[in-house]
């Protein structure tokens, strides 16, 4: 064991945003005991995760280390997820204030938990063993299905936390199955000696092909890939919009974290000059090859058909995007992980944004249907309308806003690897999405108000984040290289 | 001031956008005001353009080249050469008119004016961009606002016709997207700098070229457009208004041809040459027949010019595909050409759709003896397009067959012989909509107004002028051709004196 690799006392050093984290978490529960004035609950845990994302930010390591003996690490892939999911646990406490739906409920116990989700989420980034990986994805798993169910009184909600606690029962059931298969081959929970024990490994790979399936579906669950995507659609729609929103950017992005990181150091060895290559004999890129086109291909043709309710449409189109970021998955290059780095954060964004604009419909009519949008951008709503169309352009792909950068580097990705199939499954897939985005924009802009729909008002707090939301999806399309620098520095692995 | 007179072009517009934003949205008459204010400038440097361009070299002029992402190696580089400034020319000209077209609209008038200013900084960026990322970032920025001006703004059936737009010119522009990535990395040290991509096209395998030219000329030919895949053209003509049908007629099918010469022709040489000789002279040649047969049968005013357009830009495609000086040259000056005369057609449709609220061609009878000054501007757009000796389009039709003639005598007389069709359904609708018994329902519709006319008095001097002097363009585009053609030719090896060869084009004319 290296100096690098740090035991408990030492580690606690490197893990000052988690501590912080975690004192938030019951620091919250103790003062909604006190405070009389609950809106304040939520203003304070605002600024104890904007607290932990300065923390997050300030402690850089330029080299990685292990901490707790081996459980975790922190290094620059883990921190780059810890400041997207900050980001996206700031956004979504900034978007619970501005709620109706959440200011009925019992405020206290909706920010612990999402703080506390936020925290599992932390772990999910910098798990580097099987026993750490599958107790965080737990965590954030029983936490997402409380936050899902919040509104009590919501039939939809209880429905849609249930149907998540069933699929989620038994996708992570699957995947500690697996998991079990793997350390019976190898011997190890740790992602690096599973690797070293692979690579020694000449044996049949059966059995370490049936572990990974069954991993993948654990954690295919959790990024919401097809045939694993079977929740998404109802408990995007049930749950609360700020948490839909959260679980769309936040819980996404942490599926992916744990996804990118045990297939790369566990199964996977690097080659050299940025290339990847499998290890123990099954070549599981082309496994997700497979899963990765089907996944956009049913996101994309779900979300067709489905186009009355606009959350429900959002799920779909988040299967789809699911599918686009899994393209930089399997070119097995560092091009591709930085690809996904990069769009993770400009798909935070753009989607993020969306949710924005459907609760602040939602919060003035109380409306979540397409054709409560009818008309939207000439009766009051210009604002969230034109920062609509710019989401869905850039959910689709186009230029100058960011969605197109980051396609774009998904597909050179692909591109590079010389992968076009692949790369003509994306394109078609990115027409057929024009279709169903383009629908959104057609009902807000170019169908007139057939009266009934309410009149939208959106006020400055919501204005605001969604200011700032469009603004930064317009900026990122045009000058993109600092943020692109920055995913491209932290898609590197701490191997110890 | 002088390196960066393109920037100037392409941003004007976008500022104009941005001023017009900022506008109260009651002061309508403000709001046209700035509109108009903005796109002035990029007029008078277009004419300074013309002034000061070196006809002498086929090298890129006016050049600005400024890193934008230095990790990817993309790059905001601007430049023109003799094709690319007749197309500035064109744009800058027709945005200037089309402002005026717009004097009538009445709804959202302030949306409409700032997108209309983007779709034009957009169509400056295409023409003027020389990095391949730029010019499809631009040729992307176009598709928003046309979404937009075409489903707001539009007829009865403008949603239906704006998402056929933008679809077909998405399935394109994808294509595009993959064709690009692959130059891209076909090339050490990765780079999509236009003018690198094609100095280096002699490295590329045949089997490699063959696949990116089909990918990027699906993407072009979307836009020309190109039979099979023009039908979204006429449903997009039908239900745009005026203005956007003129810019669409007359600058954005434009683009379509000068993709395949600014990218697929240099870029891909080989496979150009092999392509040329049969795909693209045929398709050439079934685009003016087809078009033409298409045009005479329809009852729509405004789908009879779409279809004309299919026809004329056929010979854009034939003139290309000839791979000799007369015929490139025909088939650049044919493309500015479409772009005046087609220019004046919409706007005439127009005139008649605002007073009349229909565009059915049986519907009207002797205007001329209503409307006699709106029937003599008609009359000199239609012998236009007819190619009557003396304006303009006969010049251009004329270099092509020339051109043709030389390589495929068989085919040149099938597009010849089409200009047969075009007369004839030209003066069958001047007769049926001109002449004839006066419909009386119309005998109170006043004649063309006085900013009408201002839209019209330009491109009819340019369409006379260039009847008589077709060396006002010609010597613009002749250099930078003659040197696309040797290069296209020899297949992508260098060529050491571009002017040398060939039989001139100004010598065959004198």
């Amino acid at each position: 064991m290296s100096e690098l690799s740090l035991g408990n006392g030492a580690s606690l050093v490197y893990s000052l945003p988690e501590i912080v984290l975690g004192s938030a978490v019951v620091g919250l529960f103790l003062i909604d005991l006190v405070v009389a004035r609950k809106e304040l609950l939520g203003e304070i845990a605002f600024v104890m995760m904007a607290a932990v994302m300065f923390c997050t930010a300030l402690v850089a390591w330029p080299e990685g280390r292990a901490l707790f003996n081996r459980s975790m690490v922190v290094d620059g892939f883990a921190l780059y997820f810890k400041l997207l999911l900050s980001l996206a646990a700031v956004g979504t406490i900034w978007m619970s204030l501005g709620s109706r739906e959440v200011r009925t409920a019992n405020q206290g116990e909706y920010y612990a938990l999402l703080l506390a989700s936020t925290l599992g989420m932390f772990f999910m980034a910098s798990a580097t063993n099987l026993l750490m990986a599958y107790l965080s994805l737990e965590f954030v798993s029983l936490t997402s299905y409380v936050l899902s169910g919040y509104t009590r009184h919501s039939r939809r909600a209880g429905e849609a936390a249930l149907k998540y606690l069933i699929y989620g029962g038994v996708a992570s059931g699957t995947m500690i199955y697996g998991m079990s298969w793997i350390y019976g081959l190898t011997g190890s929970l740790d992602f690096q000696e599973i690797s070293t024990a692979l690579a020694q490994q000449t044996s049949d790979p059966l059995p370490l092909f049936v572990a990974l399936v069954l991993v993948t579906a654990g954690l295919g669950y959790k990024i919401a890939a097809f045939p694993f995507h079977m929740w998404a659609p109802d408990v995007y729609q049930g749950a609360p919009i700020p948490v839909t929103a959260f679980l769309a950017v936040g819980s996404k992005a942490a599926g992916f974290a744990l996804l990118i990181r045990f297939f790369y150091t566990g199964v996977a060895h690097a080659t050299g000059l940025g290339g990847w290559a499998y290890s123990g004999g099954v070549d599981w890129a082309e496994l997700v090859t497979v899963l990765c086109i089907l996944t956009m291909t049913f996101g994309n043709l779900a979300a067709l058909n489905q186009q009355a309710n606009v959350k429900r449409l959002l799920a779909y189109s988040s299967i789809a995007h699911a599918g686009y970021t899994l393209m930089g998955f399997v070119v097995l290059t560092d091009e591709g992980l930085r690809a996904m780095l990069f769009y993770l954060t400009i798909y935070y964004l753009m989607n993020l944004g969306a949710f924005v604009v459907v609760m602040v419909v939602s919060n003035s009519t109380g409306r979540e249907d397409l054709d409560g949008y009818r008309g939207l951008a000439w009766r009051g709503g210009a604002l969230p309308a034109v920062a609509m169309a710019i989401f869905m352009f850039s959910l689709t792909g186009l230029p100058p806003l960011a969605g197109f950068v980051g396609k774009f580097y998904l597909f050179a990705a692909v591109v590079q690897q010389k992968l076009y199939f692949l790369a003509l499954a994306g394109i078609a897939n990115s027409v057929v999405s024009l279709f169903y985005y383009a629908k959104v924009v057609r009902t807000m802009f170019l169908d007139q108000p057939v009266g009934g729909e309410g009149v939208v008002t959106v006020d400055a707090w919501n204005g605001a984040l969604l200011g700032l939301l469009t603004v930064a999806t317009v900026l990122l399309g045009v000058a993109w290289g600092p943020l692109f620098d920055l995913a491209d520095r932290s898609t590197h692995f701490f191997l110890g | 001031m002088a390196s960066n007179v393109l920037s100037w072009m392409i941003f004007t517009p976008l500022a104009g956008a941005l001023a017009v934003l900022c506008l109260p949205r009651h002061q309508e008459s403000l709001i046209k005001g700035v509109a108009a204010a903005f796109t002035v400038p990029p007029l008078l440097l277009a004419i300074w353009l013309f002034q000061n361009f070196d006809r002498t070299t086929s090298a890129m002029q006016f050049v600005t080249k400024v890193p934008w992402v230095r990790s990817f190696n993309i790059e905001y580089f601007v430049g023109v050469d003799g094709i690319s400034v007749t197309m500035v020319l064109l744009t800058a000209l027709l945005s200037f008119i089309c402002i005026f077209a717009s004097w009538g609209i009445q709804r959202a008038v302030k949306a409409y004016f700032a997108l209309f200013l983007l779709l034009d900084a957009a169509m400056m960026g295409v023409f003027c961009a020389l990095d391949f990322f730029l010019f499809f970032v631009f040729w992307e920025v176009m598709l928003l606002p046309m979404y937009f001006l075409i489903g707001i703004w539009g007829g009865p059936r403008r949603e239906y016709a704006a998402i056929k737009f933008f679809l077909y010119t998405m399935v394109g522009s994808v294509l595009m997207l993959i064709a690009m990535l692959a130059l891209y990395f076909f090339n050490e040290p990765h780079t999509f700098d236009m003018l690198k991509l094609a100095e280096h096209a002699s490295s590329y395998p045949l089997a490699f070229q063959r696949l990116a030219w089909l990918g990027l000329f699906i993407g072009f030919a979307i836009k020309i457009p190109a039979f099979p895949f023009h039908t979204w053209l006429p449903d997009a003509h039908v239900e745009a208004p005026t203005a956007i049908s003129v810019i669409l007629a007359g600058v954005l099918l434009k683009m379509g041809t000068y993709g395949i010469l600014r990218i697929n022709f240099p870029i891909l040489p080989a496979a150009t040459r092999e392509y040329a000789f049969w795909f693209l002279i045929a398709l050439g040649t079934w685009n003016i027949v087809y078009g033409a047969l298409c045009a005479m049968a329809q009852k729509d005013f405004k789908k009879l010019i779409a279809y004309s357009s299919i026809s004329h830009m056929g010979y854009v495609m034939f003139g290309m595909a000839t791979l000799n000086p007369q015929g490139i040259d025909g088939a650049v000056l044919q493309m500015f050409n479409h772009g005046t005369v087609t220019a004046m057609l919409f706007l005439l449709v127009g005139v008649i759709y605002d007073r009349a609220h229909h565009r059915d061609i049986e519907g009207f009878g002797g205007l001329a003896s209503v409307m006699p000054v709106y029937t003599g501007w008609t009359a000199l757009a239609f012998f236009a397009a007819m190619g009557l000796p003396g304006l303009s389009a006969f010049i251009s039709e004329v270099l092509v067959l020339l051109g043709g003639w030389q390589r495929y005598p068989g085919l040149t007389l099938v597009s010849a012989s089409a200009v047969v069709l075009t007369a004839g359904y030209m003066l069958w609708t001047m007769q049926r909509i001109y002449l004839g018994k006066t419909n009386e329902k119309y005998l109170g519709f006043p004649d063309i107004s006085a900013r009408e006319i201002f839209t019209l008095v330009p491109l009819g001097v340019i369409v006379v002028v260039l009847g008589v002097y077709p060396h006002a363009v010609l010597d613009l585009i002749d250099v930078s051709l003659r040197h696309l053609n040797d290069v296209v030719l020899s297949g992508g090896q260098p060529v050491a004196d571009a002017v040398s060869s060939g039989a001139a084009v100004a010598v065959g004319l004198r």
